[in-house]
């Protein structure tokens, strides 16, 4: 009988390892899932005279995009934001990271601007609150204003159809 | 063209590989001496091949054929010839092959060294090496074929990771797979004898050799390992306790204690089941490890290439292997008898909590390694298993086998006399005690409890290792004639335990002692650490072969007296664009003092890494003693060929 | 290749900034900060402490905790900043609580059943006292003494 542990304990590590190969080790879950966003002021980058806050977007679920014009994956999520902004489904704003103001302009006004507005975030203060390690990062916020998901990496058709737009549809009915 | 020969070549191997697993089994299963003799040639032919295939891809890199996708993805026009020889097991489809080439060469030396075991018993061994051969090859030719071509051909290659671009880097890999791959060899003997039923102390004497060879590459390619993250990674650091790292390690834990109980089955018959059990898990690790390393289920400090499709064809090929090892052990291991009879007190036992010691430590180790994966798995969160728990569970189930290891050579085989060795041993505590603390006071403060624990440790082994070498030598009439008598294995086993001491020294010095800095300086700045003072004379860009690399110039002085010229570079490498930082190091017995260049602030000033590293050589050097004392025993008369029985058929 | 596209713009953002300069008034904050970004994970590096990692990201966090340190803030409440946002996941150190208490116990239990199974086992080998002679041996014996005598 106890000559039989060997194999038991390795049957059990190979189903383990086995699991193991389908998940993505890199991808991290934010423990702010359910939580407030957090509170911050930034100037937009459209117009730094004006600020945004979560104040600007209380009452409505959102995406909240961070995104830098430095960031060569953001560039491949782009035409996929840009196309979701004109079905205005739902607003998105953006949190631009650690980025050059005219740099960030330049970029906007080069490929097109979905958000609403951006947040710039120069020194990247805000996205230590928010938990980004990976730019680009997508978060949905709900009308509470608490992060109800992440997407870490460029946004995909499949990840907005599959995961995302559902997800706004649902939060969308709640009060 | 040389792709195609190598491609036809690593197929014709896997034909050889087939041959040489199947028949010979069958062969011994139903005794047809014919088709148990089909294993030498086989194993010799896919040699022949292997070799061919492999010199093949080494051609390709000398020739710059950027045709080959594994060339194009890993080489460059650039490149030094020295390190586009060395690249083709710079990444993943060519350290397999190089794996699988290790493997063929551990085939050949089976068939020249053990043609005096019994037919039965060389089929069966050759038989499970070419089983374990087809698994790898056809993961090579399935998954990672290196002879891929690449349409249309690029004009120039992507270049190797410049992190690989070092000496070091370029023989550790060699060196681990001799381990790795080596270890397969103890585990087929051990097959063949739950195979056959001839798990006796025959069979244990054929085993300890290849063991021992095994362990003596593992010990190395280790050593290197570590000294090659020392200086290249640009932190200081020896060891991190990375999943690539404990990949080497577990087997090695594992190896170590399988020699340990080697010696017990091979002298007393005794723990016969466990020491087979061993040796299974030992190349089960090397198997483990290659997982790890190539499927990508855990990250790494070591980046190499990693895809979930290979991960899934190693975790089958992991799961057959070792299942149906362990099945098989479940199966024969019942009915394995120990005829031996040994009091509590004795060698044996010694050598019996030694293994559990060390076998626990692998296990904790494993446990640490995977289990960020079951909770991930489990969807219980996301954490890290770093250092801190590496560090802390490992030192008390090590500080232990130390002391054993210091005393337990004095303890008689069967049964051991407490009083006789109380004798011995009286003044050895209180001695190393004593001179821990003398030491400790003179050189660092007393209050230091960690260096007093581990030099009085190492004081603890020194003394008890030299003091049972002396109560054999005593036996005999005279000094030399006692120093004569002894043989080499027993003088190997000394200077390995003194190595441990050595290393033990190094690691609590350096671990407690050094100094860390980050500076600002600027072209005529002066930072000093301790009594040396690090003097900042400028910086000069430099051309290197495929990269550009900033120089700093750094004075070093002691007293006004010059010390050395340290001249560490901040390199860019043209093709992949990334930096590495390139250490300068002025080596010394006692310490180590070492500079990088960090980044370029305002005005011509730098940020610098300054470090001063007491005693950290000492860490490889007992490394190296270990494996110089593994090479000693290797040269035992006992092992010479015509000296062993052949094993009995049952 | 998602990976691989995101470690390209973490790496390469990185080169552009400073390893910066710390300096604290007060030796024991100096050594606890040493201590603490030896033990924080670097999120976007394979593997390395904050401490080894040049990475942008890094550098930030190191900034973060070193203001924390400065400020006369504990280690606990620097953890508890690092872990309310990125979770458990930066900790080298695992924390104890209830997923993580086979991690902990685990070598200590592998242990234990070695030392128990090993126990068995050697006593198992102790060597068997001689069984008493049968009356028949013992005769024998005698009448051997007796013609050898």
């Amino acid at each position: 009988m106890r000559f039989l542990i060997p194999l038991g304990v390795f049957l059990v590590m190979v189903i383990f390892l086995a699991i193991g190969l389908s998940l993505d080790p890199r991808n991290l879950p934010s423990p702010l899932i359910g939580k407030p966003a957090p509170t911050f002021q930034l100037s937009k980058v459209e117009e730094p005279s004006q600020a945004l806050t979560p104040e600007s977007f209380r009452g409505r679920v959102i995406l909240l995009n961070v995104w830098a014009s430095w960031c060569v994956s953001c560039r491949q999520e782009h035409p996929v934001l840009l196309e979701l902004a004109q079905r205005q489904e739902v607003p998105i704003f953006g949190l631009n990271y650690k980025d050059q103001l005219t740099a960030a302009r330049d970029w906007l006004s080069k490929f097109g601007n979905p958000y609403e507005a951006s947040g710039f975030d120069q020194d990247g203060r805000v996205g230590i609150d928010l938990g980004v390690y990976g730019v680009p990062e997508t978060f949905v916020i709900d009308k509470k204003g608490l992060i109800r998901m992440k997407h870490t990496g460029p946004v995909t058709p499949q990840a907005l159809e599959k995961d995302i737009l559902p997800l706004v549809e649902r939060l969308k009915q709640e009060p | 063209m040389s792709a195609e020969i190598g491609q036809w070549c690593l197929i014709l191997a896997v034909l050889f590989a087939i041959a040489q697993g199947v028949f010979p089994l069958l062969g011994a299963a139903r005794g047809i001496p014919l088709w148990m003799s089909v294993g030498r040639a086989a194993g010799r032919a896919q040699f022949l091949f292997l070799a061919i295939a492999f010199g093949c891809l080494i051609d390709g890199f000398i020739a710059n054929d950027f045709s080959i996708l594994y060339v194009a993805s890993h080489s460059n026009s650039e490149l030094p010839l020295y390190y586009r020889v060395a690249a083709t097991w710079g990444a993943h489809e060519g350290s397999m092959l190089l794996w699988a080439l290790i493997l063929s060469v551990w085939t050949v030396a089976v068939t020249l060294f053990c043609r005096s075991l019994t037919l039965p018993f060389q089929a069966r061994v050759l038989g499970v090496m070419g089983l374990i051969s087809t698994g790898i090859l056809l993961f090579i030719l399935l998954t990672s074929n290196p002879f891929d071509r690449l349409v249309p051909m690029p004009p120039d290659g992507n270049d190797l990771n410049p992190l690989l671009q070092d000496f070091g880097m370029t023989i550790h890999p060699p060196m681990l797979y001799m381990g790795y791959v080596g270890l397969s060899v103890a585990f087929s003997f051990a097959i063949a004898a739950l195979l056959g039923g001839t798990l006796d102390s025959a069979w244990a004497r054929w085993s300890r050799p290849w063991t021992l060879v095994a362990w003596i590459f593992l010990t190395f390619g280790i050593v290197l390992g570590s000294w090659w993250a020392y200086y290249e990674l640009g932190w200081g650091g020896w060891w991190f306790w990375d999943p690539v790292e404990n990949a080497s390690f577990m087997p090695w834990l594992v190896a170590t204690a399988l020699l340990h109980s080697l010696a017990a089955t091979e002298k007393r018959g005794a723990f016969k089941a466990w020491t087979v059990l061993l040796a299974i898990f030992a190349f089960s690790l090397s198997l483990l490890g290659t997982f790890l390393v190539r499927s990508g289920v855990l990250t790494s400090v070591h980046a190499f290439a990693s895809d979930p499709a290979r991960g899934l064809f190693i975790l089958v090929f992991l799961a057959l292997v070792v299942g149906s090892s362990l099945l098989l052990y479940a199966l024969r291991a019942p009915s394995i008898r120990d005829s031996a009879h040994y009091a509590l007190i004795s060698r044996e036992n010694l050598l019996l909590m030694n293994n559990i010691l060390l076998v626990t430590a692998a296990a904790s180790i494993l446990l640490g390694t995977l289990y960020p994966l079951v909770l991930d798995a489990l969807q219980w969160g996301k954490i890290s298993v770093g250092p801190p728990y590496f560090s802390n569970v490992f030192a008390p189930l090590m500080a232990p086998v130390i002391l054993l290891a210091g005393i337990a050579p004095l303890f008689a085989w069967r049964e051991a006399s407490l009083a006789k060795v109380w004798g011995k041993i009286r003044w050895l505590a209180p001695a190393a005690l004593t001179l821990g603390i003398i030491t400790t006071a003179l050189f660092w403060e007393l209050k230091d409890i960690k260096v007093l624990a581990g030099l009085s440790m190492a004081f603890w082994l020194i003394g008890g290792t030299l003091l049972s070498l002396w109560s054999r030598v005593q036996l005999r009439s005279s000094v030399l004639e006692g120093l004569q008598s002894q043989s080499l294995s027993s003088y190997g086993m000394t200077i390995a335990h003194l190595g441990i001491a050595v290393f033990l020294v190094g690691l609590v010095l350096s671990d407690r002692h050094s100094v860390e800095k980050v500076v600002r300086l600027a072209p005529g700045d002066t930072a000093a650490i301790g009594r040396y003072d690090f003097i900042f004379k400028g910086i000069k860009t430099v051309d290197g072969p495929n990269f550009k690399a900033q120089e700093g110039l750094f004075e070093v002085r002691s007293e006004d007296q010059l010390i050395t010229e340290l001249k560490p570079q901040k390199r860019s490498y043209r093709v992949q664009r990334n930096t590495m930082t390139e250490a300068a190091i002025d080596p010394g017995v006692t310490r180590d003092l070492y500079v990088a260049l960090g980044e370029p602030l305002d005005a011509g000033a730098w940020s610098v890494r300054l470090y001063y590293k007491p005693f950290i050589r000492w860490i490889w050097f007992g490394g190296l003693f270990m494996m110089m004392g593994g090479l000693l025993a290797l040269l035992d008369r006992r092992y010479r060929r015509h000296k062993m029985d052949p094993l009995v058929t049952a | 290749m998602k990976t691989l596209i995101l470690l390209l713009t973490l790496t390469g953002s990185s080169a552009l900034f400073a390893t910066e300069i710390r300096s604290f008034a007060d030796p024991d904050k100096a050594a606890r900060y040493d201590r603490l970004i030896g033990e924080l994970r670097c999120l976007v590096c394979q593997n390395q402490s904050l401490a080894d990692s040049d990475a942008d990201l890094a550098q930030d966090l190191r900034n973060e905790v070193y203001e924390m340190i400065a400020a006369g803030q504990s280690d606990a409440e620097a953890i508890r900043f690092l872990t309310d946002r990125y979770g458990d996941f930066v900790l080298y150190r695992p924390p104890i609580k209830p997923t993580t208490f086979l991690l902990w116990g685990g070598p200590l239990l592998i242990l234990l059943f070695g030392g128990v199974m090993a126990w068995r086992y050697a006593r198992q080998r102790k060597p068997q006292p001689l069984s008493p002679l049968s009356e028949a041996d013992q005769d024998t014996l005698e009448r051997l003494k007796k013609t050898s005598g």
